[in-house]
């Protein structure tokens, strides 16, 4: 009887437990050390990032110029530092802007029977678009600025976070305490919130960091095509963009803020791993 | 409105009238669950009435419908002579707090995210007790009251064994200070040895409290010497029902008569009972024409296919659904 696993942890004792497993760990360095590179890119980064040097161009990595310098004369590295903060920031705000658009829907159909046919329609027909076809027509549509972006895959995610937030709304609506709630008198928003929304973060947590690895590519795929932010703004999608005309010559401006992307959505891949486990009782068998 | 007999001969009104509660779920293929039937039955000020069946016989349906957690398909339900069932939702929020429900299962009927205060703090709330110092005695006390200790609320419900989480439970519904409880099967997820302090607590909170109280269970001996009267139920019917004392003592009902059969003394190796009827219960999609009991009835002939047998009175607010109880 008391052997009855129970999924819904404390936040704390999360943390501590996903540092327990190795693969989620590194995942979690991975993005701490990347996140502090980008808070301190004005401490760490040893030139200006708009520093042009026509004198520079082009030169391979070396001691002054640790990954090299790009078409412009500018430190690749340095570009790099301050285009992780404008990555990294478009990845989040996705992230919460699909949060609160799938939170919405989510709960919405979940929740409330007459709702679930509609907004479930919508939701399919949403996902029948490949992400990246949509985020094109609706930057398309928009005008390409970086606010735009945030809103074009937010759009393209929230139906995948509606999904999720649906599936356990579903759930938690027919479980004796929303009833205990309900026979209370406890008013339907206060049940929404108090008691749904806050036995949904768990798998909300899992998908959203997925969606923050799958952002920060969709954003540098919309660049690296043009339609995207603005070549100008150091972003890693738009470093790669840029980088792309040098790629026989100077292959590191391209070389270097791929990497940082592949390495920055792997981080996040594992960490998201990790978390599913921790949170699916099925899933988890040790610890 | 229908009058009961009490012991000493006072006619009184029940506090809860229940006539011709029936609930339809819909079902695969436009086809609906019978999930209950035509239930009518009475529960006086301060009684305890069991409502007993087996594991889908319609007990839990029964008793949400009462406190409109489903909608009822058909019936009434008279509550201190208003019928709960005409009520808007609106005006329904203002009866909510006067009947009261513990659930079954101690681990999903608390949420796991909030600590004790707050779970009973939000049915403090529902009641307009005002927030600040006097709250957090309000909910010492009725953690006191129910056995548990005013350390307990600053915990988290995973912190509890099941028998505890129950009586945090039993502190929530009680917070609101309701006349009517409905206990649904509140010790039958529990291990067997807490079992019976679950019982004694709730059968010495209604005296204390003067609670009426709707105990559902799938098993006779545990409602027996909580209950004042009992409600027999199958497949979303009543089978048969009145006084403890008449349907322990003097069963009329062949499906009773099993029931009794089976359960004389508590087993503790057994959770559910077993009755040794033959067959299943049929599904609630398709009952049985005639008496819903008859393709396991002992007793069944021809007839029992015919019609569906009334609830009758014989005597002594003894109640049988069953065409040959007076042979
Ligand atoms: N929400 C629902 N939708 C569809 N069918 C339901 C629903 N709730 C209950 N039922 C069905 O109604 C019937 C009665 O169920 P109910 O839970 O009331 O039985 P019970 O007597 O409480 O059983 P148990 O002893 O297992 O708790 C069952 O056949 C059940 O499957
Ligand atoms: S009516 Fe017939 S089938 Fe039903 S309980 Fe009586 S004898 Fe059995
Ligand atoms: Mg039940």
């Amino acid at each position: 009887m008391a052997a009855i696993s129970n999924p819904q942890l404390a936040e704390p004792a999360m943390l501590s437990r996903l540092m327990g497993r190795p693969t989620a760990a590194v995942g979690v360095l991975i993005l701490i050390i990347i996140a502090l590179a980008a808070i301190l890119a004005p401490v760490i980064a040893p030139y200006a990032p708009t520093k042009l040097s026509i004198a520079s161009r082009l030169h391979p990595p070396s001691f002054a110029h640790l990954f090299g310098t790009d078409d412009l004369g500018r430190d690749v590295f340095t570009r790099m530092l301050y285009a992780a903060r404008t990555s990294l920031s478009v990845g989040f705000a996705v992230v919460i802007f699909a949060s609160i658009i799938g939170i919405v829907l989510g709960l919405a159909s979940g929740f409330f029977r007459k709702l679930d046919a509609p907004v479930s329609r919508l939701i399919d027909a949403m996902m029948a678009f490949p992400d990246i076809l949509l985020a094109i027509a609706l930057v398309a549509a928009l005008g390409a600025t970086a606010f735009n972006v945030v809103v074009a895959l937010g759009i393209v995610y929230a139906p995948r976070l509606a999904r999720v937030v649906r599936a356990s709304t579903l759930v938690i609506r027919e479980l004796p305490y929303v009833e205990a709630a309900r026979a209370l008198g406890v008013p339907t928003p206060t049940i929404l919130v108090r008691h749904v929304l806050r036995n949904v973060t768990s798998p909300l947590l899992v998908q959203g960091t997925f969606i923050f690895a799958n952002a920060i590519l969709a954003e540098a795929g919309l660049s690296f095509l043009g339609v995207g932010i603005s070549p100008d703004i150091p972003t890693w999608g738009t470093m790669i963009s840029v980088g792309r005309q040098y790629m026989d010559q100077a292959g590191w401006i391209m070389m270097f803020p791929g990497a940082a992307i592949v390495i920055t959505v792997l981080a996040l891949q594992l960490v998201g791993d990790g978390l599913r486990d921790l949170l699916d009782p099925r899933l988890a068998k040790d610890i | 409105m229908s009058v009961s007999v009490t012991r000493e001969g006072r006619q009184e009104t029940p506090l809860l009238s229940v006539q011709g509660l029936t609930k339809y779920f819909p079902a695969r293929d436009g086809r609906i669950v019978h999930a209950v039937e035509d239930v009518s039955f009475d529960v006086r000020r301060g009684s305890t009435v069991g409502l007993v069946g087996e594991s889908g016989s319609g007990k839990t349906t029964a008793g949400r419908a009462i406190l409109r957690l489903v909608e009822p398909s058909g019936g009434r339900a008279l509550f201190d002579g208003i019928d709960l069932f005409s009520l808007s939702a609106r005006d329904m929020r203002a009866y909510r707090q006067r009947l009261q429900i513990v659930f079954q299962d101690p681990f999903s009927s608390l949420n796991p995210r909030m600590r004790i205060a707050a779970i009973i703090g939000e049915a403090l709330d529902a009641r307009g007790f005002p927030r600040g110092q006097r709250r957090a005695e309000r909910v010492a006390e009725l953690l006191t009251l129910v056995g548990l200790s005013p350390d307990h609320a600053s915990r988290y419900p995973h912190e509890f064994s099941g028998g505890q989480r129950q009586r945090i439970g039993i502190a929530r519904a009680l917070a609101v200070e309701p006349e009517f409880v409905v206990a649904d099967e509140p010790v039958s997820a529990l291990d067997v040895s807490v079992q019976a302090q679950v019982l004694n607590l709730l059968g010495e909170l209604q005296k204390r409290l003067g609670l009426t109280m709707l105990f559902i269970a799938h098993d006779l001996s545990v409602v027996e010497y909580l209950c004042d009267e009992v409600v027999v139920m199958y497949l979303g019917r009543v089978m048969e029902r009145g006084p403890s004392r008449l349907v322990y003592g003097f069963p009329r009902h062949p499906y009773t008569k099993a029931l009794l059969a089976t359960s004389p003394v508590p087993d503790p190796t057994r959770r559910r009972t077993h009755v040794p009827l033959h067959g299943d219960i049929p599904s609630p999609i398709d009952p049985p024409s005639g008496c819903v009991f008859r393709t396991r009835c002992p007793e069944a002939i021809a007839a029992c296919a015919g019609v569906v047998p009334p609830v009758e009175a014989i005597g002594g607010g003894h109640h049988v659904a069953c065409i040959r109880h007076h042979e």
